[in-house]
């Protein structure tokens, strides 16, 4: 068996270490993803309204989100708040701010997508049939939607986890920094560490983001 | 073995979930995160755009931020029990110790280093900092602690003892972006370069012999030459010396001038020279101690 320099784990409290970073990685994104989902069935919802007014200005914040690198934005919120309001945030309030900001606008035109793609004629059958307008969306429209988002959603709320990679730039020791901590400081003593460490990083990043994807499929099957 | 690794990992695993379990979420850490912003707030209005804490400021609170890196070995990296070492790092404890304060180390990226500064988000950046004439526009040296410079490593059957005389087939090899590259080209255009992206595949490249030697910063050379056999440092010093010093916010001269004293007062005890001991010596060795220390601040 190759040398995976494995027993690197085992020095000290490395391991602990490598879980606790992993910890910290879920709590953000977790978070984050609470803060996105509601908010951003909330905005999705009203993308659909016909107010030109509100449209635009979640269209606009919808595409700034989108375009700008979430590296950018990590940045801007972390350091840019501070230079322009004084603001002293902590990186992880930075980053649970920055990944809110990202899931919702994401999660929003999911929303948007998944309500419009409910053809008109399944709201004309619900009136014809004498429902209320009440009755249609909790009847006919919010179950089908709920369905196609779901597939949708797991994966942003997965990207969301493994961006969180991001934070160690503003200084949120996480997972990878850890990793990288740990292959730079056996550097000498075991040169070959950083595959086997890579390799239980994954192995990590798998197991967090996997119980979301079951959990997904269940819900999928039982809302069939 | 394998099972007893396995068996480890399961149940350091249980621990740690279970004290998470009890202690996640907690909230720690939101209190004094609004403390800070208060004082950093009364700083802002109490003079335009200085973001820094000035020496009293940093007494009273009773911890000093101290930016260092913690993934370079043996400069600034964390323990396998959590601890920041390193030739940095043994600094930044002194000046917690003589400052009579608490070091609150933060981990800086090479990338984000001035922005910290700028921004206040720490008093000072011990991260190997490299001291150049645009970055001093930017944020306040200290006086230096360490040379730098750069230097070449070749095979032992055919060691690269001078960059004159080039005969133009040989080619160095270099990693993109680094000082070496700049200096080369600059100062020898005759000299054939082959870039590499990555200290792994430069490494590689000298090892297949696919160019003649390598130019890097000489720390990195002279460790490569320790730790590998059959290379050496042909050139241990070339072009212009550089310094690594602390740097603080620009226009922070209360701890600018306390930094400056320390590290004078510092050279009585051969402070420096005790810290290369502690940190540096096991992987440069004893032989390039003066080479690399810089004590009270003096260059020759």
């Amino acid at each position: 068996m190759p040398d995976l320099g494995l027993e690197v784990l085992l020095k000290g409290q490395n391991m602990e270490r490598l879980l606790i970073g992993l910890l910290a990685a879920l709590k953000i994104s977790l978070v984050s993803v609470a803060v996105s989902l509601p908010l951003g069935i909330l905005l999705g919802t009203l993308m659909t309204w016909k107010n030109p007014f509100i449209k635009a200005v979640l269209r606009v914040y919808l595409e700034i989100i989108r375009i700008m690198p979430q590296m950018v934005l990590l940045f801007l919120v972390f350091f840019g708040t501070t230079r322009a309001f004084g603001w002293d945030l902590s990186g992880e309030s930075a980053s649970v701010i920055v990944f809110s900001l990202w899931g919702t606008a994401e999660m929003s035109d999911l929303v948007r997508g998944a309500l419009i793609s409910i053809p008109l004629h399944q709201y004309e059958s619900g009136e014809a049939l004498g429902l209320s307008k009440v009755q249609i969306y909790r009847y006919i429209v919010v179950p089908q939607t709920l369905r196609r988002l779901i597939p949708l959603s797991i994966n942003l709320i997965t990207r969301m986890i493994k961006t969180t990679s991001l934070v160690l730039m503003i200084g949120v020791v996480e997972i990878l920094k850890v990793a990288q901590q740990i292959i730079e400081a056996n550097r000498t003593a075991s040169p070959n560490a950083a595959f086997g460490i890579y390799l239980v990083v994954f192995l990590l990043y798998f197991f967090a983001c996997w119980p979301i994807s079951v959990a997904a499929r269940y819900l999928e099957k039982r809302w069939r | 073995m394998k099972n007893s690794v396995l068996k480890k990992f399961i149940s350091i695993a249980a621990a740690v979930s279970a004290i998470l379990a009890l202690t996640a979420c907690g909230s720690q850490g939101t209190e004094s995160d609004s403390q800070k912003a208060e004082t950093q707030k009364e700083e802002l209005t109490a003079g335009a755009d200085t973001v820094y804490r000035t020496l009293d400021e940093i007494k009273e609170d009773g911890t000093i931020r101290i930016g260092v890196f913690s993934d370079k070995n043996p400069f600034g990296y964390v323990d396998e029990n959590g601890e920041y070492q390193g030739y940095d790092v043994y600094f930044a404890n002194k000046i917690g110790e003589d400052l009579g304060v608490k070091v609150d180390f933060v981990s800086t990226e090479a990338a984000n280093r001035i922005e910290y500064l700028q921004t206040g988000k720490v008093d000072i950046i011990l991260a190997n900092f490299t001291v150049t004439e645009e970055r001093a526009e930017e944020v306040d040296f200290a006086l230096p602690y360490m040379n730098v410079a750069l230097g070449v490593v070749s095979p032992d059957d055919k060691v690269v003892e001078s960059l004159d005389d080039w005969n133009s087939d040989d080619q160095i090899i270099v990693i993109s972006g680094t000082t070496a590259e700049t200096y080369l080209t600059e100062n020898y255009p005759d000299i054939p370069l082959q870039k590499y992206d990555s200290y792994a595949t430069a490494k590689n490249a000298l090892e297949n012999r696919n160019g003649v030697a390598w130019a890097n910063d000489n720390t990195e050379v002279i460790a490569y030459a320790l730790q590998n056999k059959g290379y050496t440092v042909g050139i241990p010093e070339l072009g212009s010396k550089d310094t690594i010093a602390p740097a603080v916010s620009k226009g922070n001269e209360t701890l600018l001038q306390w930094i400056n004293d320390e590290i004078k007062a510092l050279a009585d005890e051969q402070f420096f020279h005790a810290d290369y001991d502690a940190t540096l010596v096991d992987t440069y060795g004893e032989e390039y101690k003066e080479e690399l220390v810089v004590e009270g601040g003096v260059t020759e």
